[in-house]
């Protein structure tokens, strides 16, 4: 007869279970998905251009990498350019805000503004009115990403403990270091949970605005190799751009997962590891 | 002997029309251990504040007959805070928390060092200046943040009920290491709570407020020797004087309001 099993024990062992079956699960799924899809399209004999199946579609995405992959790196540029220009308009402006009401109030309207508005709409205006394409597309991918940033960094900014706050006061504390020690280090969680919403927009912006450029432009993204694919009926090659394009949002979004849990993990409730 | 500090006529109304103190007179003397004691919302914490300089006061004046002056004759009193939250920063080690004060008057990290090692000795946490808050319990931060109002070596300690939180136990304790502390250093300190045992226990003087609006009703001195111990909490005197006080805090909340 073994011993009983003391209680911590036990749950330890669940905990391992769990972090095993968290990607055993849904990978398994995935794999029964793929492999239905298969079958079906082979028993049923379904052309691939009313429906690929897996192994087809991931031989196009082999033979047509080469082709493909510039389009990645186009639309990827173009993702971290609009993002890291969200960023720095973000963060400026809420700091702005946090330093000045007036400023706040006469211009949040415009952000919001900015922010409802479906860029699928805006697009092709300002495509229109900017000259360079590429900077259009910028703009573009910018206005969908930076609202996030610039929303929660200003909420962060301003949620800084009132004793904490009364207390740089009491020490004589200038309005820089306020903002350097207290009010940036206090937004750090807010703006960090901002910047993992606008990582994955940055990138939907920036293929929708790839779209309403179409064949226009010199760089031509992964959103023009599926509209040139879907013209030439060519379904399967629709199909591995569209794996890039989420490849790339998860990519991107685990990637923000960890600098998040990086940046955290020594102080915010969010990312401490729990040991009760 | 000039007081530290001195209010006199004191008003305090809040934007919202909340009359929280009205014509407050209050002289604290060099080396004075004073608690105001009173129930919750009778302004204790407005007056701290003002005294800190947070908020400002609507009438009267707040007077440092004993303060140096800076260059355009404000008085500068060497001022020390201790919420009733441990109020740390989270994403701070224990040393950074400890050393912001000195950090926010432009010490360095090296000159500050030394101080900060010794204020740390003094609260008893030694050996956690690379601990983060959340890794510390309650009493502990609240030590840090005792540490933290140390730091730049005030002459006045003002304590905004800061073990209100805590557990009996490590409350008894703090109060011990709190009287450690006044005594070592010769503070002044004004200490809010709304106990009767923990003001008797730690101060020489009780000044007890009433509300509404808030006001003083009774300044009771209580003349029982230093260093106090646990046998001091135990003995006739003390308990007289828990008697006292709570008869002067029942009559304080049976009183009145003042007519406007
Ligand atoms: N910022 C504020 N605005 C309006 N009223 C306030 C504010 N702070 C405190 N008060 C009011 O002033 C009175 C005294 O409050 P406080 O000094 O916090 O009392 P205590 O510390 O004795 O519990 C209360 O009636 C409270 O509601
Ligand atoms: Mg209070």
């Amino acid at each position: 007869m073994s011993a009983a099993e003391r209680p911590e024990d036990r749950e330890e062992r669940l905990n391992r279970i769990f972090r095993v079956l968290r990607f055993v699960l849904p990978l398994a799924i995935g794999a029964v998905l793929l492999f239905a899809w298969e079958y079906v399209v082979r028993a049923k004999d379904i052309p691939p251009y009313i429906l690929p199946g897996p192994v087809l579609i991931w031989k196009t995405l082999i033979n047509d990498w080469t082709s493909l992959y510039p389009s990645l790196v186009n639309t990827l540029r173009l993702t971290v350019s609009a993002l890291a220009v969200a960023i720095v308009g973000g963060v400026v402006l809420a700091v702005l805000f946090a330093q000045s009401k007036l400023i706040e109030l006469s211009l949040f309207p415009y952000a919001v503004i900015l922010q409802v508005t479906p860029i699928v709409a805006v697009a092709p205006l300002i495509l229109i009115y900017v000259d360079d394409t590429s900077i259009a597309l910028l703009v573009c991918a910018w206005i969908v990403a930076f609202f996030p940033i610039l929303s929660n960094t200003t909420l962060g900014l301003n949620s800084a403990d009132h004793n904490l706050v009364n207390l740089f006061q009491l020490y004589g504390a200038t309005r820089w270091q306020t903002l350097r020690f207290l009010r940036l280090p206090a937004a750090m969680p807010y703006f960090l949970g901002g910047l993992r919403i606008a990582g994955g927009l940055a990138l939907i912006g920036a293929v929708v605005a790839e779209f309403a450029a179409g064949a226009g432009g010199t760089a031509s993204g992964l959103a023009y190799r599926i509209l040139e694919a879907g013209y030439r009926l060519n379904i399967p090659r629709m199909f591995a751009a569209l794996i890039l394009i989420s490849l790339a949002g998860i990519v991107i979004f685990a990637f923000f997962t960890l600098v998040t849990h990086l940046a955290l993990r020594r102080w915010h409730e969010s990312a401490m590891k729990r040991e009760n | 002997m000039r007081p530290v500090v001195e209010l006199s006529g004191v008003d305090k109304v809040f934007s919202n029309g909340t009359t929280a103190v009205r014509g407050l007179n209050l002289a604290v003397q060099a080396g004075e251990f004073v608690s105001l004691l009173g129930p919750s919302g009778c302004g204790k914490s407005t007056v701290l504040r003002m005294i800190a300089g947070l908020g400002g006061i609507t009438r009267g004046t707040i007077g440092w007959p004993q303060a140096s002056h800076d260059a355009t004759g404000q008085p500068l009193p060497q001022l020390g805070f201790v919420f009733q939250e441990p109020t740390l920063m989270p994403w701070a080690t224990v040393f950074d928390n400890v050393y912001l004060p000195l950090r926010l008057k432009g010490v360095s990290r090296r000159d500050a060092g030394p101080v900060i090692t010794g204020v740390l000795a003094q609260v008893g946490l030694s050996g956690f200046e690379k601990s983060y808050p959340r890794a510390l319990s309650g009493g502990m931060k609240m030590r840090v943040s005792i540490a933290r109002a140390l730091a730049t070596s005030p002459s006045l300690l003002l304590m905004d009920e800061p073990f209100a939180a805590l557990d009996e136990i490590t409350r008894l304790k703090l109060n011990n290491d709190v009287l450690d502390v006044w005594a070592e250093r010769a503070l002044t300190v004004i200490f809010v709570t709304h106990s009767v045992y923990e003001s008797v226990y730690l101060s020489n003087r009780i000044v007890v407020m009433a509300a509404p609006p808030g006001r003083v009703v009774a300044d009771i001195r209580i003349d029982a020797p230093y260093p106090r111990d646990e046998a001091f909490r135990t003995s006739a005197l003390y308990n007289d004087y828990c008697r006292t006080v709570s008869a002067a805090l029942a009559d304080a909340m049976s009183a009145p309001p003042l007519a406007a």
